[in-house]
């Protein structure tokens, strides 16, 4: 699971270009929106591209997203769940 | 009498600010590697300059150029200063970015962070979040820089619905690029030592076809 969550950690700042942000002070549980990474709705848009992409995991409902993309760590359950991670 | 009190030019790789070169890059780096180091330049802190497209940061940086060291922001009113932008090539630079990320139908994946810039009037926006503006805007597409239409949409503006205005022409389109702004107040509130560039046509065409550039 640690794996996953560095994996995603990378992937995201990269695909959301978050230049600024370092990698090491975000945490498997920091919240991604709001505060913690502070990532607004374009990007829950970009995340849901993101798990498409490199998963090949469809988020059919949009209210999924609200429990799937509360941290780093939801996002890897959710993988792992899916057999994808 | 409205007035330009700042400006602020952007072009081969340099930045002038009221006339004077203030930062360049080597003319051999990149559009993006030129608007990262400009960034760098100015010290500020703001994550969301790197979600931008590279127009959005060529029209924020060059309006941050403007704005610095200029009492234009604790002047006007946030809800009375306008932004008056416009252009020759729309968003064609990140029109061509998403054709590209959705012209091969085996690997297709929209971006929508590149999507959301598919409109040349953003740069408007992330100019006015940054500064919390919510004033008059618009953003005109014209051949050339159009001194004559911007001073004109400024005049119907200024007085009766902005007391003050970010103006310019903001171009992107392949490795053609350069971004102008410049910043209208009213010169009866002003302090007299104020530099008094009245806006007119003429002077706005002075300030842009002030040559400065060293490469």
């Amino acid at each position: 699971m640690d794996a996953l969550i560095e994996k995603l950690k990378k992937q995201i700042i990269e695909q959301l270009n978050l230049a600024e942000v370092n990698p090491d002070e975000v945490s498997a549980d920091s919240p991604l929106f709001g505060e913690g990474l502070g990532l607004d709705s374009i990007d829950a848009l970009e995340l849901i591209v993101l798990l498409e992409k490199h998963y090949g995991i469809k988020i059919e409902d949009p209210k999924d997203g609200k429990v799937i993309f509360q941290s780093l760590r939801t996002m890897a359950e959710y993988i792992k769940a899916q057999g994808k991670g | 009498m409205y007035i330009i009190t700042s400006y602020a030019h952007i072009k081969h790789h340099q930045v002038a600010v009221n006339g004077e070169l203030i930062f360049k890059t080597e003319p051999t780096h990149s559009l993006s590697e030129f608007l990262s180091e400009a960034y760098k330049s100015m010290g500020i802190i703001y994550p969301k300059f790197h979600k931008m497209d590279a127009q959005c940061k060529l029209g924020l940086l060059c309006t941050e150029f403007a704005l610095q060291n200029s009492s234009f922001l604790t002047n006007s009113s946030l809800t009375k200063t306008a932004i008056v932008l416009s252009n020759s090539a729309s968003s064609l630079e990140t029109d061509r970015q998403y054709q590209a990320s959705i012209a091969d139908k085996s690997n297709y994946f929209p971006s929508p962070t590149v999507f959301v810039y598919t409109l040349p009037n953003i740069v408007i926006g992330e100019i006015a979040i940054k500064h919390k503006l919510t004033g008059e805007n618009a953003f005109f597409v014209t051949e050339k820089m159009d001194a004559q239409l911007l001073v004109n949409y400024a005049d119907i503006l200024l007085g009766q619905y902005a007391e003050a205005a970010i103006i310019g022409w903001i171009e992107v389109d392949g490795d053609s690029y350069e971004a102008f702004i410049f910043l209208v107040e009213n010169g009866e509130y002003l302090n007299k030592n104020v530099i008094f560039k009245p806006l007119n046509q003429s002077t706005v065409n002075q300030l842009y076809n002030q040559t400065l550039w060293t490469h």
